[in-house]
């Protein structure tokens, strides 16, 4: 494999002269590792706490496969997924909700894990159609994966090639159920087991060219 | 008829095989790598052929050999010429023909990558152009078992039956029979 | 096209003897950034490495890949009739052309004769698929250069038109009806007639696309005279439908080399004159008006009664004798077709899916980003309307 040389250790000139090292696969400003993030502290603030999360989803708008076509709909006033209090934002750091809409290739799983560490906590996985529960279409593809769940942690899957709006809208609001009763913790999954999480990321994704966790 | 003419004015300048007519207006022909680029700059200066329509490859492994395809378009005429070139399977190696339309280089990235077939010289040949970290052999070759690497390589969900197609619509067309019996 | 930038270009790269920019990334003068794949101002799921100089692209490699199932291996492993549910996967806004294409394909080398109502079908199912293609077109182009409104109409619009394909075929996207052999079925009881109402819809929709956006002076500004293919790109890069109709050339695989019944149909190919982002975009909305006309056509041409589906052999035991073949349609982008070689087995040998957006966006779009300024290359990269799942498959 090919190692690419913007990717390899170099020392670098600041602009006032002084030499220094640097690792492109370090992180500098955040080494470590995510941590788990306690409940409130009374059980009724932490419900509250969750009420209010349910009734803001807010999706990332990275489109990994197919299954994507099926959400500009929902931002119509045919379908308006808005009135749900769900929205398409464009960063990472302004979703809460990633949606995998269909099958993930790896190059588009390393991507995918990238943008799902920068994502603020809490934060949620949907798995949307056939081909992330199980392979479907593409179950003997050698460039997609079949199991969602041994990468990310993934709250809720939507079945369907592909799904219609309508099953996306009874997803949202399946979604919003789970975060109410306080069972949408995969944030905390990913933290517990990182390093799982990491060992299967790193089985299939051959040339890893970040940091362990993107923060 | 218009193809047939075509092939018989280049058949006395270049040592063509035989012509296959597929259609009207489609026609494949072999001819031998050391003759493509000739072939090709006639084709495209002289005859009106002047789009390339796709380049790409077929594995014949029990042959050995891969069969480049190259299908050139006159839209004047509206006909098609496939232009096919077999090339040895073990070192494959071909000349590019980028420099006669510069959209070939990006096939001939796509033929290294999935056929492992070498084109010296090709823009960014060298790159990554759709697999990242690939550590097998080129995936479009027949020999490369696409369902043995995604099982070995992915975690599978357990509980996905296959069924083989022929039995299973026996049973189920004439339930209570013996699957074997025909 | 570059009077917005001063005139000072001491900053902008050397060229190399052989063309190539001299691009020294550790001289602190170039950025290089990247837009994609997650990022608004992209076409789906794929990227652009852009080295800047300033706001101004210097140099533009497009990375594809993040869709890539392998389709064409997959193929290779099912028998021609397993082929035929995976096809319509291959490109998630028009589908329907792979379905044509490869049932074309696989009727040509089987000696199978489609029947005339099922031609009919054919012909009206890509014509209300180019319609719903050029659509999100219309959506995105605007979107690109922060027009949120049009998308909304014209994605209610293709909503209309997935209703009439969910009442012919019973799926919204992927529909799975052109099988070799035929269609899977004939048209519903009063389908003309809601056809007819959606139809009036289109064309009241279009009508308020053009005086919002067409009209539009920022549009206009930010897109006449940007991003221009020079007719003479055209044969080198393999440009085919709208993109080389708006340079003048009426590429045009439905007058070309009629496929189909189009040779029955009355209409012209759509050109225009400039070249130019605005000028893509007018072709387009105009062929909607050309793709509306012609669904009138057929509705009012087609035969009412008639036989759908050719006889086929036993599709558990279907074996095609050994042969290669080419089959093309002109779809919303370009043309498109798939390449066919069988053995004599009962799997094909090779399918090769030549997309349009294979030339347009990798080859075509390296060439055209250059110059470009930061916040046009996403009008400019929507403007080529490339659709990455067909690139890579």
């Amino acid at each position: 494999m090919m190692t690419k040389p913007e990717l390899m250790k170099r020392m670098v000139k600041g602009p006032d002269g002084l030499e220094f090292e640097v690792d492109p696969l370090r992180d500098y400003y955040c080494e470590a590792p995510p941590t788990v993030m306690p409940g409130a502290y009374i059980q009724i603030v932490e419900d509250f706490f969750n009420w209010a999360r349910s009734q803001s989803l807010w999706i990332l708008g990275f489109g990994t496969g197919c299954g994507a076509i099926e959400m500009r709909p929902l931002m119509t006033p045919r379908f308006d997924a808005y009135r749900f209090g769900v929205a398409w934002r464009p960063t990472p750091r302004q979703a809460n909700l990633f949606i995998i809409s269909g099958y993930l290739s790896t190059k588009t799983l390393k991507r995918a894990i990238r943008a799902y560490e920068q994502m603020q906590n809490p934060k949620y996985v949907i798995g949307l159609g056939s081909c992330t529960i199980n392979g479907g279409m593409y179950w003997d593809s050698y460039n997609t994966i079949k199991k969602l769940d041994e990468y990310l942690p993934v709250d809720l899957y939507i079945a369907g090639c592909m799904p219609r709006p309508e099953a996306l809208l009874a997803g949202f609001e399946e979604m919003k159920k789970i975060i109410r009763a306080g069972k949408a913790e995969g944030a905390n999954q990913y933290a517990e087991n990182f390093a799982w999480y990491k060992a299967n990321q790193k089985r299939v994704i051959h040339d890893w060219d970040m940091p362990d966790y993107n923060w | 008829m218009a193809m047939k003419e075509l092939y018989a004015r280049l058949k006395a300048l270049y040592p063509l095989g035989e012509l296959t007519d597929q259609r009207r207006d489609l026609a494949f022909v072999t001819l031998p790598a050391a003759h493509l680029r000739d072939t090709i700059l006639h084709l495209r200066d002289k005859e009106g052929f002047t789009h390339l329509v796709l380049l790409t490859a077929v594995d014949w492994l029990e042959e050995g050999q891969f069969q480049l395809t190259y299908l050139l378009n006159n839209r004047q005429r509206a006909c098609d010429l496939g232009l096919r070139v077999m090339i040895s399977r073990d070192a494959a190696t071909m000349e590019g023909i980028h420099d006669i339309w510069p959209t070939a280089a990006t096939y001939q990235r796509e033929l290294r990558e999935m056929f492992g077939i070498d084109f010296p010289g090709s823009p960014r040949i060298e790159e990554e152009f759709i697999l990242e970290g690939w550590n097998d052999i080129p995936p479009y070759r027949r020999d490369f078992d696409t369902l043995k690497y995604a099982q070995e390589a992915y975690a599978e969900r357990p509980g996905r039956v296959t069924h083989d197609p022929e039995t299973h619509m026996r049973l189920q067309m004439y339930p209570g029979q013996h699957p074997a019996g025909k | 096209m570059f009077d917005m930038f001063p005139p000072d270009r001491s900053q902008y790269p050397a060229a190399k003897p052989d063309g190539t920019l001299d691009i020294d990334l550790t001289s602190g003068k170039y950025l290089k950034l990247w837009q994609g794949p997650n990022h608004p101002g992209i076409t789906g799921n794929m990227s652009v490495e852009l080295t800047v100089c300033g706001d101004e692209v210097v140099e533009g490699k497009t990375h594809v890949g993040y869709l890539h199932r392998g389709f064409e291996k997959l193929m290779e492993r099912r028998t021609f009739i397993q082929v035929f549910p995976i096809v319509c996967r291959v490109c998630v806004p028009e589908p329907d052309f792979n379905e044509y294409c490869y049932a074309a394909c696989v009727e040509e080398l089987a000696g199978i004769e489609v029947p005339e109502m099922a031609k009919w079908i054919r012909t009206l199912i890509l014509e209300m698929g180019r319609i719903n293609s050029y659509m999100m077109y219309l959506g995105g182009q605007a979107g690109a250069l922060g027009q949120g409104v049009i998308g909304q109409w014209t994605t209610y619009v293709r909503d209309l038109m997935l209703d009439r394909f969910e009442e012919l075929t019973g799926a919204r996207i992927y529909h799975m009806f052109i099988l070799p052999g035929g269609v899977r079925d004939t048209l519903p009881d009063g389908f003309a007639g809601r056809m007819e109402e959606t139809l009036r819809e289109v064309e009241k929709t279009l009508k308020d696309v053009y005086d919002v956006m067409f009209c539009n002076a920022v549009f206009k500004k930010r897109t006449v005279g940007m991003g221009v293919i020079d007719p003479s790109w055209l044969e080198p890069y393999g440009v085919t439908g709208p993109n080389a109709r708006a340079a003048g050339v009426a590429k045009d695989v439905r007058k070309d080399a009629p496929y189909l019944v189009y040779d029955r149909l009355d209409f012209e190919p759509v050109t225009g004159t400039n070249s130019d982002i605005y000028t893509r975009a007018d072709v387009r909305r105009r062929d909607v008006w050309v793709s509306v006309d012609l669904i009138r056509q057929i509705l009012a041409k087609m035969p009412k009664t008639g036989p759908v589906m050719a006889p086929i052999p036993n599709v558990l035991h279907w074996k095609i004798p050994r042969g290669e073949t080419y089959v093309r349609g002109e779809c919303s982008r370009g043309e498109y077709g798939y390449y066919l070689v069988t053995d004599g087995s009962g799997t094909p040998r090779r399918i090769n899916v030549r997309g349009p957006s294979y030339t347009h966006a990798m080859a075509l779009l390296e060439r055209m980003i250059v110059g470009c300024n930061i916040s046009d290359v996403a009008a400019l990269m929507v403007s080529l309307h490339t659709y990455p799942p067909e690139i890579e498959r």
